[in-house]
């Protein structure tokens, strides 16, 4: 049992390895070149500084991030998470400015039961596609990743809804215990599902789905509602995010909330070490790679470099990021260096050595 | 048959894969206006044999003679160029597009560089009215039956100046008036001249329009026949062969009483059970402690009848019962509620899910059955894992290893564990034993032979009569896609009676 578990340890702990090294990389070059980076200081209670600012601004990818993780194990993708943000922080704004005391806790909860009532209708349609129709995912959550803008701006009546309601906006920039709510809630949402698939059968169920469909069906899975699930799941996290992207600015934009946060969420899972191709997911990768995207772009402002190159710079980056954890580009270079030190075998390369592969 | 120069010599060819011979001193000659047919079971080398002289694969040894001349194809476009054409199995043309265009798609007919569209549609109208065929060369390929479709590309296969036409497997997939449809064209063509090689695993085709074979056995050359001197339980012997010798060298295994089984209750009992295209309606009883041995060349539908009593693929006629009850089975799902177990004979792609490690995939079928939301135990997870990985000896013993780095005999036995700890009544064995080293192909034999006589039914599907012999209480043969006789295993059974029903169908 012992060298069990010990071996199990060390295989997690090689799995996330790349991905610590390079969060860990772009920090200390934000260190360098601004020394005061690192720096955590008190203010009235509250903890500030870049680095509490990175993980309060990288939560809601977080929470999509991590639904999105389940459906790509699947063998699917989410295109539609940004609409879904953007539905339900819109409806929930919606209900809050049309009452006449937006303080009062009551209205908010309505609200945010709003929001999340519909990330489930959006969850489900996008699943009934996949799974009940067979629509191939991509082109299936396409269809609301477009519609979804339009129901937004239709809820929004193609108005900014602007709302002044302390309740909701602790939900983007509160405080709590000295950290910011949203740490919290996407901390919550991480173990709530961490613990639905990995104390359940859920997690191996949806990795057999992924990674062998034809073996799964044959093994007796009923792999429609499997499916259909973690699209319910992926649809209530990103309309989660919703809330705390409207709520961070007091305002709902139809058409902004959460544009092409399916994009950094996407990149997130893979970064994090889960195959686009579906089978075996680390929702601990995951949030890395979502944290190493937000530390990225909180770099690209910190450093000033200028709007019209900042895409670019990223891109860069997320390029060289991705090269470094294959396994194949990192064989090739120490190949041509035979005395470099080889990377650590198997453990790494069993995880990853897909994620060069990317399926079209 | 005018006995003249052969058109293509193959001679001595050797090719060989890392780790497989899969030629080994292989010949073969074509001669105009013939059809010969080449036989073997899979992995004899037919289809390597067919890439080499297509060009796909080259060749270690060996040498090609076309017409008189020594070649050597680097690429497919060469063979096609030097007028050996190919039309596979699967069609490989683009259904969205046009007959004609199908027949010139990248040699289409031109002025200046516009296609001209009008000399291509009246050469391709041409070319559809000397095979004879009733199409209308603008409809879209993908309107046109199976057949036809088929048919489209022998013609454009036979337009590229074909000396040679090679068809592989051109009729599985094809019903007996299509069939019947591509002999005419393929007689024709024979008039005409050319040679043409005929891939096929149903027997009767053969005999029906073949007028020389060729046979191969495990990579190497068996001989070369014609039709009309080799009968056809001479012609399965050659196919299957070694296991023959080995079966005249194996000593009397006791027979297993039949009698009793028989009076035990039915676990399964399929009537007139059929799918269409892919296996005629078939009966079939398994006993409680029954082995039933199905036996068949590869490609006669054994695979097709237990996908079918699993519910992998759905019948279309007929019924299920199980113990005296109607037991539709639509699903997987509903077949293992009912106590029947599958194990695929393509164990990577439809049996195991080679990242999840060997306790996970142990484990998939019971908690498949339990829904995700009440998993097993981790407790009780690892003593039926650690159980099975001593009882079935599977190496090396590590329950969380992935299962894709254990070798394809620990991998079977794997994919036996996870339906044994089911607790199936009716257990589905598809080539259980193939592509396995000697020891775990015993140990499996000998573990079929123990669960049988604990009372579970078990349908034990292999190409090796040998085995089916010596586990099976009752043989099924399949020929052609249809259940073509049941033996009882007893005494007056033997090889030879088995070989015959493979080959003609009588039940003696």
């Amino acid at each position: 049992m012992n060298t069990l578990t010990s071996r199990l340890s060390q295989a997690s702990k090689h799995q996330l390895f790349w991905p610590v090294v390079v969060l860990v990389g772009l920090l200390a070059v934000n260190a360098l070149y601004r020394p005061s980076f690192l720096g955590v200081e008190m203010k009235d209670g509250h903890l500030y500084g870049s680095l509490i600012d990175i993980v309060r601004l990288s939560a809601p990818l977080i929470l999509v991030a991590v639904g999105m993780t389940l459906v790509i194990a699947t063998g699917g993708i989410d295109l539609s998470v940004g609409s879904v943000a953007s539905i339900s922080g819109a409806i929930a704004c919606l209900h809050i400015s049309q009452q006449p005391d937006q303080n009062a806790l009551s209205v908010v909860l309505v609200a945010l039961a709003l929001g999340i009532g519909l990330s489930l209708v959006a969850g489900t349609w996008n699943g009934m596609l996949v799974a009940g129709i067979g629509i191939q995912p991509i082109i299936a959550t396409l269809i609301l990743m477009v519609a979804g803008r339009g129901l937004a701006q239709l809820i929004t009546s193609g108005q900014i809804i602007t709302i002044n309601s302390s309740p909701y906006r602790t939900i983007g920039v509160g405080y709590w215990l000295t950290l910011p709510v949203s740490i919290f809630i996407a901390i919550a949402v991480v173990a709530l599902v961490s613990v639905v698939t990995r104390r359940t059968a859920l997690g191996v169920i949806i990795e057999a789905v992924g990674g062998n469909a034809e073996a799964s069906r044959l093994a007796g899975i009923r792999s429609r509602r499997i499916i259909l699930l973690v699209y319910v799941i992926c649809g209530v996290c990103a309309g989660l995010a919703g809330f705390m992207l409207t709520a961070d600015v007091s305002s709902a934009n139809g058409n902004a909330v959460g544009l092409w946060v399916e994009l950094d969420a996407i990149l997130a899972v893979v970064i994090g070490g889960t195959a686009l191709s579906g089978g075996r997911f680390s929702l601990s990768g995951t949030v890395l790679g979502a944290l190493i995207i937000q530390t990225l772009t909180t770099t690209v402002y910190a450093m000033n470099i200028t709007p019209q190159t900042s895409l670019l710079f990223k891109a860069l980056v997320v390029i060289a990021v991705c090269l470094i954890q294959a396994p194949a580009f990192r064989a090739k270079f120490t190949r041509r260096r035979p005395a470099a030190p080889l990377p650590p075998p198997q453990a790494t390369a069993s995880g990853q050595d897909q994620k060069v592969e990317v399926p079209a | 048959m005018v006995e003249s120069q052969p058109v293509l010599t193959m001679t001595a060819i050797s090719k060989s894969f890392p780790g497989v011979q899969a030629l080994n001193d292989v010949g073969l000659r074509l001669f105009p206006g013939e059809v010969h047919g080449l036989m073997g079971e899979n992995g004899a080398g037919k289809s390597t044999l067919i890439k080499v002289l297509t060009g796909v694969y080259s060749h270690d040894s060996g040498t090609i003679g076309l017409a008189g001349q020594t070649v050597r194809f680097g690429a497919p476009m060469q063979a096609i160029a030097a007028g050996i054409s190919t039309v596979y199995q699967e069609v490989n043309l683009v259904p969205n597009l046009s007959v004609a265009e199908n027949i010139f798609i990248g040699r289409e007919p031109r002025i200046a560089s516009l296609i001209d569209w009008r000399r291509m549609r009246r050469a391709a109208r041409h070319l559809v009215e000397r095979l004879e065929l009733d199409v209308d060369v603008t409809a879209p390929l993908g309107s046109c039956s199976l057949a036809v479709q088929q048919m489209i590309a022998i013609a454009r296969a036979i337009d590229i100046k074909a000396q040679v036409l090679v068809l592989d497997e051109p009729t599985s997939s094809l019903d007996t008036t299509e069939v019947e449809q591509l002999f005419r064209i393929m007689r024709q063509l024979r008039g005409e001249g050319i040679a043409i090689l005929f891939v096929t695993h149903f027997l009767d085709q053969v005999y029906a329009i073949a007028d020389r074979v060729t046979v191969l056995r495990n990579g190497r050359l068996v001989g070369e026949y014609m039709t009309s001197e080799l009968p056809q339980l001479a012609l399965v012997e050659k196919m299957i062969g070694k296991e023959l010798e080995a079966l005249e060298s194996l000593e009397d295994q006791p027979k297993r009483a039949l009698a009793a089984i028989e009076a035990s209750t039915a676990v399964i009992e399929a009537s007139s059970i059929g799918r269409k295209g892919s296996v005629a309606p078939f009966s079939l009883t398994i006993h409680q402690g029954e082995v039933v041995g199905l036996a068949g060349l590869l490609g006669s539908g054994r695979t097709e009848v237990a996908r079918l009593l699993f519910g992998a693929d759905r019948a279309d006629s007929g019924q299920l019962t199980m113990q005296g009850n109607p037991a539709p089975i639509h699903n997987p799902v509903d077949a293992i509620d009912r106590g029947i177990a599958f194990c695929s004979e393509n164990r990577r792609t439809e049996g195991l899910v080679g990242e999840l490690s060997v306790r996970e995939n142990i484990i998939l079928a019971l908690q498949a059955t339990r829904g995700w939301t009440k998993p097993v135990p981790r407790r009780r997870q690892d003593e039926l894992v650690a159980k099975y990985i001593s009882a079935l000896d599977i190496r090396p013993g590590d329950p969380e290893m992935p299962v894709r780095n254990l070798s394809g005999g620990n991998q079977q036995k794997v994919l036996l564990a996870r339906w044994l700890i089911t607790e199936p009544r009716l257990l589905i064995l598809d080539e259980p034993t193939r592509g396995i080293d000697i020891g775990a192909k015993t140990e499996i034999q000998r573990l079929v032979m123990q669960l049988s006589d604990g009372g579970m039914a078990v349908l034990f599907i292999s190409a090796e009569l040998e085995e089916v012999l010596r586990l099976s209480h009752k043989i099924a043969v399949m020929r052609d896609r249809h259940l073509v006789a049941e033996l009882a295993n007893d005494d007056s059974v033997d090889a030879e009676h088995v070989m015959a029903a493979i080959a003609s169908g009588a039940s003696s």
